[in-house]
């Protein structure tokens, strides 16, 4: 009994000090001027900007991601071919780069000095600070994210019903709508919800490849730093809290993910 | 929600669509890191005054000036720069963005107004910084820019460089043996100026910020609790301005742009960079802020360096005498 | 009529795979991974390449980036130890215990997963300042911690905590009560129970979560600038010179650090790997 009492209360005291305080901080700074002054932050043309040029990334980046995640966890869990494996770790790898050395790989490559940008060039197109870019950087740091959560309940759904299907004349398309699609729906919602956030959210790999233009090429989390560095602390966890707020609707979002489906694969 | 869609939509093909569309013209001026809040105000005076067709928007972006130029060369849209360096303006020029004669295209050498690298201490300068020499006393923390980085802190470099090369009567012993410790007080090396203002304000790390004098008068009139030394010599800074005309051109912007760089050469233009404690050339604009310019005696570039290409290639350039002082 | 056809070509390959699509499936996701992942990679390591040994040990050899080496490696590994053992403890406590709050507990582990890190990194600064809430009580004491390599740990700490807690939590939720029961009834106290019986099945979760922690860690950037005061030679992390460099136009000196941090972080999770399927194999083999 004694285990358990000072077991919780370490648990409880971590998560307060290093979870629950930090997010405090970032609402009493946001409001420390009173709601006016954090009404103006918010709706101030530049933020605005911001906002919606987070939310367009992630209406581009999402839904990519959601097609890939399909495809490869397809592909993945229903055939063997040669380089199944290697292809399963090349997906996985985000996880484990830098943002930083992500958008160093990208203005390397697709910059006007590397080879695909600078063979574009010519042509007028340019990849690298603007909206491409900061699309480009957001697919690869939430890569794995919806094939991570669909690929195991595709391998525990199994083949057979969609043999059956099969069998009874379905169409391929037919039988991935009907039959697979319902058995993988709440993970992929799942990996999507994750996609989402963190396609939100990312700083590093995007702040290498953004033109920081501000109102046109700074997303939410840039903004941030910037009005931070302005001396603007109070528009910038102004800023904060907005994202802060998504956070957690994600995690509310999460747990009626969990509570519908509460077997899930729990990683992050 | 279906509003914010329809908005996220009609700014995606908005951006896509970039500036075919006429009547709405958007030109985008990259500037260095701490001329944020100038330009702020500068906008709107010249759209007030502007009398062009269709609706103008004015784009900024802000960072150390190196960086700037550099984000240009791979491809950031600027229709025209308003740097604190030549150096960085050359490196456009030298790249083809530039016309070569871009010096010749606006008075003064193209730069409308000019400061001095200066001294922000806090209050009551407990370390009595007076001067360059003190910045290499034991003990004294600096702050200053990358000198990699940003043309703010290529001038601090420089500045204290010409400094030791007067004082030393140009003994190299001595000269190196200041520069060490100079460069061996600085507690950190942000990337631009406003960085290094952040450091020093916000963190309360070190005890002297080496900006220029324009940040200074800025940071002390807002913020209290610092005071401005602005040492008895120091190096000129220009701030050159120069049109982007492969940008420009390709877009239409030109005559746009250069009536922008105009207007800054105007006597409206030159009070509002003198009310941001930029020391302007319009005499009348100059007398009147009298008060707020300590006279200094200014090394410049060239009389002490050659030119700036000299002075980038012995002192910043991969190897050259600011990689090595950081090395030993 | 596409209907027939996608069943022609799926009746077709039967003899492989009865399933249709792996044509558009693997096209998809060839593409996808060449765009996106191989060749930003490859262009990294063409740069390395280009780049020569005695170049880049030069670059890495330089006293700045060694210490940025140092202190990015001292503070993750800090970061993983605190994580190893509070991730732990969380995920025991949200699997074994009843309690008003336990649901919040464990939506609130992967907040910080969910928190852009720039937000974090504010949010951190703001709480562990000298005026911060928590700052302000350490520095009486004589402890900094914003703008100091305790910082560092901390928004290391912040980021990591969900791959600790979610990589332990479903072998805690796997385990077997019986057994913990069985070495009580022979004896056994609780602590050697928990060390003999329960740890050594754990084990692996640990290893990835702290890995998989050591790993983030290395390569934070957006929390970790706000609150370490990048000082060189004593706050500067990694990520952040790779950033300097590239800010400096020097692609080869960025490279060379971003492919060390690389190297160092695949060769960590080839590591566990191997170390993983060790200590299931002895797991197998024991029972």
């Amino acid at each position: 009994m004694m285990a358990r009492a000072v077991l919780i209360a370490l648990a409880l005291a971590f998560s307060v000090l290093f979870i629950v305080l930090p997010v405090a901080a970032i609402f009493t700074r946001a409001f420390a001027d009173g709601p006016g002054a954090w009404i103006a932050a918010v709706t101030e043309p530049e933020t605005l900007a911001a906002i919606r040029l987070t939310v367009l990334t992630a209406l581009i980046v999402v839904p990519v991601n959601i097609v890939f995640g399909l495809a490869a966890a397809w592909a993945i869990a229903r055939f063997r071919f040669p380089g199944r494996r290697a292809l399963l770790v090349l997906i996985e790898v985000p996880f484990a780069i830098s943002p930083i050395i992500a958008g160093l790989c990208f203005l390397l490559v697709y910059g006007a000095y590397g080879p695909v940008g600078g063979a574009l060039q010519p042509l007028g197109i340019q990849l690298m600070f603007n909206l491409t870019g900061i699309v480009l950087v957001s697919l690869f740091v939430t890569c794995p994210f919806v094939m991570r959560e669909v690929l195991p309940a595709l391998s525990v759904s199994g083949e057979d019903e969609e043999h059956a299907a099969l069998t009874l004349g379905a169409s391929g398309w037919q039988v991935f709508r009907l039959v697979t699609l319902p058995n993988i729906t709440w993970p992929l919602v799942y990996g999507a919800i994750l996609a989402t956030a963190r396609a939100i959210g990312e700083f590093g790999a995007v702040s290498v490849v953004s033109g920081a233009i501000r109102g046109q090429t700074m997303t939410l989390p840039l903004q941030i730093e910037l009005l931070y560095n302005d001396y603007n602390t109070t528009a910038a966890f102004a800023a904060a809290t907005v994202l802060a707020l998504l956070a957690l609707v994600t995690l509310v979002l999460r747990g009626i993910v969990d509570a519908i489906q509460p077997a899930r694969g729990a990683t992050p | 929600m279906y509003r914010h869609l329809a908005l996220a939509a009609t700014m995606a093909t908005g951006l896509a669509a970039g500036h075919a569309q006429a009547q709405q013209t958007e030109i985008l001026n990259v500037s260095y890191d701490i001329a944020r809040e100038l330009y702020a105000a500068i906008n709107p005076a010249f759209l007030e005054q502007w009398d062009g067709e269709g609706e103008l928007t004015i784009n900024q972006s802000h960072a150390g000036s190196s960086t700037q130029a550099r984000a240009i060369l791979q491809g950031l849209q600027a229709d025209l720069v308003t740097f604190n360096q030549v150096t960085d303006v050359n490196i456009l020029a030298e790249n083809g963005f530039v016309a070569e004669d871009w010096q010749d295209r606006f008075p003064n050498n193209a730069s409308p107004y000019y400061s001095l690298p200066a001294f922000m201490v806090r209050e009551g300068n407990p370390q009595g910084v007076e001067g360059w020499a003190d910045l290499a006393r034991d003990g004294v923390s600096v702050i200053f820019p990358n000198p990699k980085t940003s043309g703010n802190g290529r001038y601090t470099y420089l500045a204290a460089l010409a400094w030791a090369e007067e004082e030393f009567d140009g003994n190299e012993e001595e000269v190196q043996s200041y520069m060490r410790d100079f460069i061996g007080n600085v507690e950190v090396f942000d990337t631009g100026g406003r960085g290094a203002t952040t450091t020093f304000v916000e963190r309360g790390i070190g005890d002297v910020l080496i900006t220029f004098e324009a940040e200074t008068l800025n940071i002390s009139e807002e913020t209290p609790g610092y005071e401005v030394v602005v040492p008895a010599q120091s190096l000129l800074a220009e701030f050159p301005v120069a049109i982007v005309d492969r940008v420009a051109e390709n877009r239409g912007t030109e005559e746009i742009a250069r009536a922008y760089l105009d207007f800054l050469y105007t006597t409206e233009g030159q009070e509002i960079v003198a009310s941001f404690n930029n020391r302007v050339n319009d005499e009348s604009v100059m007398e009147a802020n009298a008060d707020r310019f300590p006279e200094v005696e200014l090394f410049t570039v060239e009389e002490e360096f050659g030119s700036w290409a000299e002075a980038q290639e012995a002192h910043f350039a991969s190897g050259g005498s600011y990689d090595q002082l950081l090395r030993n | 009529m596409p209907a027939l056809q996608t069943t022609i070509g799926a009746l077709s390959r039967r003899r492989r795979s009865p399933l249709p699509g792996l044509g558009l499936s693997l096209g998809i996701t060839v593409t996808f991974v060449t765009l996106i992942v191989l060749v930003p990679l490859a262009g990294l390591f063409w740069q390395l390449a280009q780049l020569g040994p005695s170049d880049y040990l030069f670059i890495v050899s330089d006293p700045r980036t060694l210490a940025a080496l140092r202190i990015t490696i001292t503070a993750a590994a800090a970061a993983t130890l605190v994580n190893g053992t509070f991730g732990l403890i969380l995920a025991w406590v949200i699997v074994r215990y009843r309690f008003r709050g336990r649901a919040a507990l464990d939506a609130l582990v992967d907040l910080p997963f969910a928190l852009p890190t720039s937000v974090a990194g504010i949010a951190l600064v703001a709480l562990y300042s000298e005026n911060g809430w928590i700052g302000s009580l350490l520095e009486p004491l004589g402890l900094q911690v914003a703008y100091a390599w305790t910082g560092i740990v901390i928004a290391m700490t912040f980021t990591s905590i969900p791959f600790a807690v979610r990589a332990i939590q479903p072998l805690i939720e796997e385990l077997d009560p019986d057994e913990e029961a069985a070495a009580r009834t022979l004896g056994a106290s609780p602590a050697q129970t928990f060390l003999r019986v329960t740890m050594p099945q754990l084990l692996p979760g640990i290893l990835t979560g702290t890995g998989l922690s050591f790993v983030r860690s290395l390569g934070e950037f957006g929390a970790v600038i706000f609150i370490a005061g990048n000082r060189p030679f004593e706050t500067e992390v990694a990520s952040l010179l790779v950033r300097i460099r590239l800010d400096e136009f020097d692609y080869p000196a960025a490279s060379a650090i971003a492919g060390t941090l690389l190297g160092l972080s695949l060769i960590l999770l080839v590591a566990i790997n191997v170390a993983q399927t060790r200590i299931y194999r002895r797991l197998d083999g024991g029972a």
